[in-house]
């Protein structure tokens, strides 16, 4: 096999043809709200949201490998700042955006130092330091401990231009996300980040700044966390701090990025949408509800790490959105020239990956 | 006054943390797992002993001495079915898996007893409010320095048998060197098992000494999780008797904020935490890659990075 010649591709006809369905159908989505009423805008606001969650979740633990069980601290200050905004006389959509950035902010000091622990630790950390951000929030007297408070200043707006609104912003905020991750996922921090995840010192070894790579994909998932935390403000009108800061939006996190194939860029979106459906059906049996989602992340992780399209892309080698790259070789058969492999393959993969 | 007061209870609480964190630490040690699940065990044992002391009336101290056992079975077969897998699957896996499996346990506990929070304070008579009055502003309770002394007792019951005895050397080989400890004879995956029994049996020791002292619900756990983390890191990883220092440290900062105010409890709590956390990393130099590599400290010399 070493004697013919490998060509490194990225993109396949198959992924631009997707890529280009991808455009599509935002640009469908954009247009909805002309056509459907509330019950499907508000709906698909929500699930938009669930895409931002997951999308974050999976930059970090499927790719940078920090399984972080605080990202709804993000989410709780993103929602806490944009109704401390709209309070002190912001207008409530500009509280909104601010509120998100200001929320993602906090990211940047808090990174120097839970960056410095790996695995179990910073899981456990970072949840700390969510319960922290839960207990000062509490102490604010305009949210008067777990007793919250409505985001009135949405009255300025009527309820069918601000579901209308509410989707536009959230389906402009996943999009922008969505595109970010990606662009970071194809620059040198998404291999960086990926050769940390399979051994950081080997990585550092050959040269890959740990830190600043890590640090990157944890402040974009702090900025789409506390994004999404001020977009569900926006729809669901009124915050109280125990269901923001509440950890079960990790585990929902956990699910959809397990469940829909940890560490590739298509997964999460798949979970989420997977998740968004099991809501629909199932989340009014409550408890029952919450056992399967905790059972289900607990079995694919055991039986099925790679998630339900890292599998699909293992075994077909298929890949909608190109983030990793592609070793073809070059043939003089037929058969040899279908045999592409991905480069961001795990290290502990098969063998005859690269 | 007061404060030496807050002092000697919040080390007297100290006593619960190191019950709480010490099968966490061993589970660390041995096996490089943090169990997410580790708090969700303490309360998953803490109802069977309940429900066998409403059920039959004992005393819930012989209700524990029947549940252990159990839950030392329960130990040994997660750790054959959910982390021995996981382990093999990489360093992410068990955090996953055990998270996943942490949202099964509470959910079904809710789902089987319902919200209502329990104590088992009614059930041990004079034992829950007895004290011994030390001066006319300080006395400490029965229950407390009961806790604290079982603490010391698990402690230096592991001690001992992870120093003195043929499994417990066994197990401290494999800590420090898996595949060496299986060329000379042991049976890994045997010593995995009975650490993780272990481990999980000494949850429903803590969690029983908490329904007795305070109230319990099917969503305790991830809150008793964070105390036994927080103790196993004040006090070093991986270090048994650590956990009674970092329980201690923890308790003391605890009942020193409770003072100051009513959130200050747990505030003060979880920023002695991060302090220590953070003290560690900036002045050591080291990450803490290689403090939480350094393994059992104490129980195997040296384990090089």
């Amino acid at each position: 096999m070493s004697e013919k010649p490998l060509f490194v591709t990225r993109w396949t006809p198959a992924s631009k043809l997707s890529a280009a369905i991808a455009v599509a159908t935002i640009a469908a989505l954009s247009l909805l709200p002309l056509f459907f009423g509330a019950n499907v805008t508000e709906r698909l606001t929500t699930l938009f949201v669930y895409i931002i969650l997951a999308v974050m979740w999976n930059a970090l633990a499927g790719y940078a490998g920090l399984v972080s069980v605080g990202q709804q601290m993000f989410f709780g200050l993103g929602a806490y700042a944009a109704i401390r905004l709209s309070y002190s006389g912001m207008n409530a959509y500009a509280a909104t955006v601010a509120g998100a950035l200001l929320a993602g902010c906090t990211a940047l000091p808090l990174s120097s130092f839970i960056l410095r622990l790996r695995g179990g630790e910073f899981a456990i950390a970072t949840w700390v330091i969510a319960t922290i951000a839960h207990l000062l929030v509490n102490f604010d007297p305009l949210i008067e401990g777990e007793t919250g408070k409505s985001m009135i200043a949405l009255n300025a707006y009527d309820a069918t231009a601000r579901q209308a609104i509410n989707y536009w912003i959230t389906l402009a905020a996943m999009v922008l996300f969505l595109i970010l991750v990606f662009a970071l996922l194809r620059s040198r921090v998404g291999a960086a980040v990926q050769a940390i995840r399979d051994d950081e010192h080997a990585a550092a070894s050959v040269g890959v700044r740990v830190m600043a790579a890590k640090r990157l994909i944890f402040i974009v998932a702090a900025f789409g966390c506390a994004a999404a935390g001020a977009l569900w403000l926006a729809t669901a009108l009124t915050f109280q701090p125990r269901t923001y800061f509440g950890i079960q939006w990790t585990a929902y996190m956990l699910f959809m990025a397990q469940v829909g194939g940890l560490g590739t860029f298509e997964g999460p979106i798949i979970g989420a949408a997977i998740f968004f459906v099991l809501e629909d059906r199932f989340g009014a049996t409550g408890v029952w509800y919450l056992v399967g989602l905790g059972l289900a992340a607990t079995l694919f992780a055991l039986l099925l790490p790679r998630g339900i399209w890292g599998t699909i892309e293992d075994r077909y080698g298929i890949q909608i959105m190109p983030v990793g790259y592609r070793l073809r070789f070059a043939s003089t058969g037929g058969k040899s020239s279908k045999q592409t492999t991905r480069w961001s393959a795990r290290a502990n993969g098969d063998p005859h990956r690269v | 006054m007061i404060w030496l007061d807050q002092v000697i209870q919040g080390t007297l609480l100290g006593g619960y943390y190191a019950l709480i964190a010490c099968g966490l630490s061993l589970m660390f040690g041995v096996m490089r797992i943090i169990n997410l699940a580790h708090g969700d065990f303490a309360i998953l044992g803490v109802f069977a002993v309940w429900l066998l002391v409403v059920q039959t009336g004992i005393s819930p101290f012989l209700a524990l001495a029947a549940i252990i056992p159990l839950m030392g079975l329960l130990g040994w077969a997660l750790q054959r079915w959910v982390f021995e897998r996981s382990l093999r699957a990489g360093p992410l896996v068990p955090l996953l898996a055990t998270f996943g499996l942490a949202i099964v346990i509470e959910n079904l506990l809710f789902e089987a007893f319902g919200a209502d929070t329990r104590s088992l304070a009614p059930e041990i008579g004079d034992l829950a409010f007895d004290s011994w009055v030390l001066t006319d502003r300080i006395s400490v309770g029965h229950l407390a320095v009961l806790t604290f002394a079982t603490a010391v007792v698990v402690l230096i019951g592991l001690h001992f048998f992870l120093k003195w005895t043929v499994l417990g050397r066994a197990i401290r080989a494999t800590a420090e060197d898996p595949d060496t400890a299986e060329l000379v004879g042991v049976n890994s995956r045997a010593v995995y098992a009975l650490a993780a029994a272990i481990a999980v049996a000494t949850t429903a020791v803590a969690g029983t000494f908490l329904a007795m002292r305070a109230t319990f619900d099917p969503y305790s756990g991830p809150a008793q999780l964070i105390f036994a983390f927080e103790a196993v890191v004040i006090g070093g990883v991986g270090s048994l008797w650590g956990t009674l220092v970092g329980g201690i440290v923890l308790g003391v900062a605890q009942s020193l904020g409770a003072q100051i105010g009513p959130r200050g409890f747990l505030l003060t709590g979880h920023l002695i935490f991060l302090v220590v956390l953070a003290g560690r990393l900036f002045l050591s130099g080291v990450d803490s890659h290689a403090v939480l590599r350094r393994g059992l400290p104490g129980l195997n010399r040296s384990r090089s990075p």
